[in-house]
């Protein structure tokens, strides 16, 4: 590990100076700079900013500060009754040890486990970019099928992520350059010609807090995982879902879709083919093939068209079963 | 910096900032119950607790926790009366070579101390949070390359008063 300066955050707007970074659980930070991918010259300590509270917003929602631990985001009461998708995707996600440490801020700025970003003597456009992407044409299996580009087809690795875009989370943000509010789904970029860049962030930016806004649909909410082992492995393929059907009809709908592109992918698409549409399996099925259609599978991981079309279909299903 | 570990509070000068809690305990104060395993984060076998919470030793560095108490395996229990799931584990002959055991126990302890506050797991169904299937899932995040898992769930079940 390259070595570094160590010290506390001075308050929540104080930025950073070039070369460093932001320390909230380290679980994937210390892990990448064990590996040399990452090579701060300063780590600037938040886990003493007053970021540690779940609170309820004037709207009926919540706000969870971004220090606030995964294992007691996932065990709060509220977001257990009223975003079961968000504790469930949190708990499907590594081990109870890791979700000790892991934050809320820190789980939405994990990076991609690509084994080639992950392997700093392999070229990588991500961490070293120019030197190219060894993924196309090498071990892609779990890469993605949407959003990728020929500079980079990694996939966003966080579980709680896919929650939170499929309930219009908004994040909090502090900077020099004063505060903003990002909705989930626009805090990462797409690759493009610049994949070194997850998110809009600047340097300097702290997530401060994650919001939830009052959403009645996601009381009936789930995730499912798919991967290659029972527990405590990433995902092959996760849907997040929330359905309200009224008369046999879809009165509303929120979908995510998980491990399938560099960021959480929001199903707008099929939500659309959805609104107002009798709630059977065969119109599930239709509407996560209509988001699909855009999936631009690699060698080894078309398995993931199927894969996504199945766990929508059986997830929906089950929650328009539990609502008759 | 100073570190509290099993109760003791411990003075280390001149430690290099890049200094993980594991290899504080095991290089520096020679406490070698937790193993460093992968030392990424995938095996458990580095697992203390930390206010009483269980984490990867290797992932957090010792620098950070200067005001936290540690607790490894040799803060548990007293001679000739183990901790619980120490004699659980002796019991139910909960391991084979034994590498994985102190991260086992002392995930255990954290673990039962998270039922015990209600939380819910991947596999929560009910408001039985300690069956074999929840033990299984809970206790996945450590590793056991013997394949003592068997073992180790009436281990921990008993340790559980079940």
């Amino acid at each position: 590990m390259k070595t570094f300066e160590y010290r506390t955050a001075a308050g929540l707007a104080a930025g950073l100076e070039p070369g460093a970074v932001f320390l909230a659980g380290g679980t994937n930070l210390v892990d990448l700079m064990k590996l040399g991918v990452a090579t701060p010259d300063v780590l600037v300590d938040v886990n003493r900013l007053p970021l540690h509270e779940v609170s309820g917003l004037p709207d009926g929602g919540i706000r969870i500060g971004s220090a606030v631990r995964n294992s007691d985001l996932a065990a709060d009461h509220r977001v257990r009754t009223a975003y079961p998708v968000l504790s469930q995707a949190l708990l499907a996600g590594a081990s109870g040890q890791l979700r000790n440490m892991a934050t809320t801020g820190g789980n939405l700025l994990q990076r991609t486990r690509c084994r080639y970003f992950m392997d700093a003597t392999m070229p990588c456009n991500k961490h070293r970019p120019g030197s190219g992407c060894p993924a196309r044409d090498g071990d892609h299996r779990n890469l993605a099928i949407l959003g990728g580009s020929p500079a980079c087809v990694a996939t966003h690795p966080s579980d709680m992520a896919v929650a939170l875009a499929a309930v219009d989370a908004v994040v909090q943000v502090d900077g020099p350059a004063g505060q903003r509010s990002i909705p989930v789904t626009g805090l990462y970029r797409l690759p493009e010609d610049t994949p070194e860049r997850d998110t809009v962030l600047e340097h300097g930016e702290l997530i401060t807090a994650v919001d939830l806004p009052a959403l009645p649909v996601a009381a009936r909410s789930t995730y499912r995982k798919a991967r290659d082992r029972a527990s405590y492995a990433f995902a092959a393929g996760s849907v997040a879902a929330a359905l309200r059907v009224a008369d046999g009809l879809v009165a509303d709908v929120r979908l995510a879709f998980g491990a399938v592109a560099p960021k959480p992918w929001r199903a707008y698409v099929a939500e659309e083919a959805l609104r107002g549409q009798p709630a059977t399996e065969e119109r599930f099925r239709a509407a996560a093939d209509a988001e699909l259609a855009a999936a631009r599978p690699l060698r080894d991981n078309a398995y993931k068209i199927a894969l996504i079309r199945n766990l929508t279909a059986a997830v929906l299903t089950a929650l328009a079963e539990d609502v008759r | 910096m100073r570190l509290t570990v099993n109760g003791a509070q411990h003075h280390l000068v001149g430690l290099d900032p890049r200094t993980t809690l594991l290899d504080a305990l095991r290089e520096h104060l020679h406490l070698t119950g937790a193993k460093k395993g992968c030392d990424h984060g995938q095996c458990g076998a580095c697992t203390v607790l930390l206010d009483g919470r269980r984490v990867n030793s290797c992932l957090i560095l010792a620098i950070t926790q200067q005001d936290a108490e540690v607790t490894t395996v040799e803060g548990l229990g007293r001679r000739g009366e183990p901790h619980p799931v120490q004699q659980g584990f002796l019991d139910h002959d909960g391991f084979q070579c034994g590498y994985c055991t102190p991260g086992q126990i002392c995930s255990a302890i954290g673990m039962l101390d998270e039922a015990g506050k209600g939380w819910p797991s991947a596999v929560t169904e009910d408001d039985d949070l300690l069956s074999d299937r929840e033990i299984r899932e809970r206790m996945s995040g450590n590793l056991c390359r013997c394949g003592a898992y068997p073992a180790m769930v009436p281990a921990i079940r008993q340790a559980a008063g079940r």
